[in-house]
């Protein structure tokens, strides 16, 4: 009954090639070392993104909450770049404004999955056979279950807004990280130097806090950015259906769903954040599938 | 053949271990939701404590949790979902009406998006630079891009700016073809992508080059031989594609203003009507074990390997 989640298969993509003699070529080869063009771009477009969230005063062009009635409903031009919304708001701003919710909803949701599920797998691994029975059978049910779906329970339960949101999409990602943690920690505690530390007679709390958890700990840490971009999407799934952030707040699937009543006179309203959001999580992917490739020694020879 | 039946029977049985769960957990949601479901349900009518009294006494809120969850798994055994505070109806018949557009959309989504991934991938595999970039871009851009997003997208073009289609609502045939594009966008650059590493994987198998050998053409060599080895890893997709066909439904309906489950469940966090809510979340979980389990029939009777070893 467990269906592995599928989190990006983008990564699979953009993961190095296996070895075939009808492919190879130095030159691909060679490639593998190198930062490709695509690449260099999508490093730049995060750099900006986190310079939208940190500081987004550098890049405004007007104050994100702006009224100007006058200037309601303008199409894109040199004054303002991406046009103005319903109340005369500078759409451009708005959208450099809203980086940081967006990138807080994916990235603290992705965060707390990782704190939740170390800490679950932790206590699945250290309590014994019954405690670990217990609580993967838990994250089964819990696995087995669309990770949407999950999330919409636990706004329907706590209610909407950001926080609660967060929380939603966090809980309902951590059950994958769970399964991970615990697989990667199993299969560390055969290792030699973990059996000589047993041997040596280290307690078993010091030796699953030294040696279990931070070895097992990067290939997490990768799924964990490949995680992002569709905690991002799911983010702002939720506030595009009126379930995160409240209404005065610059959030990209809010700005959509409000520019949805203005389909027929003005495009920008949909398009620009739309766009941002786009480009935002294919930036995350690419580099997500970057750092797998650099990082996870294993995922080097085909797919697992 | 007991064997298989065996397998049938616990996976049943794990099923619905798994919709038990969902209803516990929708079940403990409901209880420690900050609230009272009474005020909830009697809105902002005033009404006198003794009212109050009844309506609490007639759902039973009077009575210790142990005893509410264990009527309400009794009640779920026997297919009663309760009563929608909104609607004032039962859960289960508000979401059987609602459950035909639901599959409707579903179906033609995922239907259109097999299709679509089975162009690219049997076009793209293996070949060169050119085709494979331009297919990993488009691939990489639906993933990326999400379904409220393009499905906006589509309508601003296709039925404000264009007028081939109809904006909101379901009127017949011409009303599903966006939100099944959609639909049918969000998923095709998944399975393509898997659909050709699996295809590229086949092709450098013996059995091309003998195929080659033999003087069998490109076209009838990817179809008819490694296609079928290219859409086994699909069927592991299963659980992802039903999931994302799923959480598809709820912002895809949104957006096109489409009947269905998935409006009613977004329509029911929004008014907090939280028997619509658990009704729909078991409906999914049981649907989603069903055809885990269908998807893995599928699975042994398209692969012959697979039939003699059962798990």
């Amino acid at each position: 009954m467990t269906t592995a989640p599928v989190p990006t298969t983008v990564a699979r993509r953009f993961s190095p090639r296996r070895f075939s003699p009808r492919r190879f070529s130095p030159r691909r080869f060679s490639a593998r070392g190198r930062l490709r063009p695509g690449l260099a771009i999508a490093w730049g477009v995060l750099a900006l993104l986190v310079l939208a969230a940190v500081w987004p005063e550098a890049l405004e062009r007007r104050p994100p909450d702006h009224v100007d009635v006058v200037h309601a409903l303008r199409s894109p031009d040199a004054t303002y770049w991406f046009g103005t919304d319903q109340l005369g708001r500078d759409i451009y701003s708005r959208v450099v404004h809203g980086t940081r919710l967006t990138l807080l909803l994916g990235v603290g949701s992705v965060a707390l999955a990782l704190v939740l599920g170390t800490f679950v797998s932790s206590l699945a691994i250290l309590g014994g056979r019954a405690v670990d029975s217990l609580v993967m059978r838990v994250t089964d049910v819990l696995l087995a279950f669309p990770g949407m779906l999950l999330a919409l329970l636990v706004v329907a339960i706590l209610g909407p807004g950001t926080g609660n949101a967060l929380i939603a999409i966090g809980l309902s990602t951590a059950p994958g990280f769970a399964r991970l943690v615990r697989g990667e920690a199993l299969a560390v505690r055969e290792s030699g130097f973990v059996q000589a530390a047993v041997v040596l007679g280290r307690p078993t709390g010091a030796v699953h806090r030294d040696h279990l958890l931070p070895n097992s700990l990067p290939p997490v840490l990768v799924l964990a950015t490949v995680n992002i971009g569709t905690a991002i999407i799911a983010g702002s799934s939720l506030s595009f259906l009126g379930l995160g952030p409240e209404a005065p707040a610059a959030e990209w699937g809010a700005m959509l769903a409000e520019g949805r009543d203005f389909l027929d006179s003005a495009w920008a309203l949909t398009v620009f954040p739309g766009l941002a959001l786009t480009c935002c999580v294919i930036t995350l992917n690419v580099v997500g599938a970057d750092l797998r490739r650099r990082f996870d020694g294993r995922s080097r020879d085909g797919d697992r | 053949m007991s064997g298989v039946l065996r397998w049938l029977l616990r996976r049943l049985l794990s099923a619905a271990l798994v919709v038990a769960g969902a209803a516990t957990v929708a079940f403990a949601g409901m209880a420690l939701t900050p609230g009272d479901p009474v005020r909830t349900l009697l809105g902002t009518s005033p009404a006198t404590p003794e009212v109050v009294a009844e309506v609490r006494a007639d759902l039973g809120y009077d009575q210790p949790l142990a005893v509410r969850y264990a009527r309400f798994i009794g009640r779920l055994c026997t297919g009663d979902l309760g009563d929608s505070y909104q609607l004032q109806e039962p859960v289960g018949q508000v979401l059987a009406e609602q459950l035909g557009p639901t599959l409707e959309l579903a179906l033609a989504g995922f239907t259109l998006g097999l299709a679509g991934a089975l162009l690219l991938a049997v076009s793209t595999a293996g070949r060169r630079r050119l085709p494979v970039r331009a297919a990993s871009l488009f691939e990489l851009t639906t993933v990326s891009a999400p379904g409220f997003w393009t499905g906006v997208l589509l309508l601003g073009l296709f039925s404000f700016q264009l007028r081939f289609f109809p904006a909101a609502g379901d009127t017949g045939a011409a009303s599903l073809v966006l939100p099944a594009v959609t639909m049918a966008l969000s998923i095709v650059g998944t399975f393509s992508q898997v659909l050709r590493d699996a295809m590229e994987r086949a092709l450098d198998q013996p059995f091309v080059l003998s195929a080659r050998a033999r003087g069998t053409g490109e076209l009838a060599l990817r179809v008819r031989h490694v296609l079928r080895h290219g859409l086994l890893p699909l069927t592991t997709l299963s659980g992802w594609t039903i999931g994302a066909l799923l959480s598809g439904t709820v912002v895809i309906e949104t957006v096109f203003s489409r009947p269905g489950l998935g409006r009613v469940l977004a329509a029911a966090i929004t008014s907090r009507d939280l028997p619509v809510v658990t009704g729909v979340v078991v409906i999914a979980a049981a649907a989603f074990s069903l055809l885990n389990i269908l998807v893995d029939v599928v699975y042994r009777i398209i692969d012959p390997r697979l039939r003699s070893t059962l798990p």
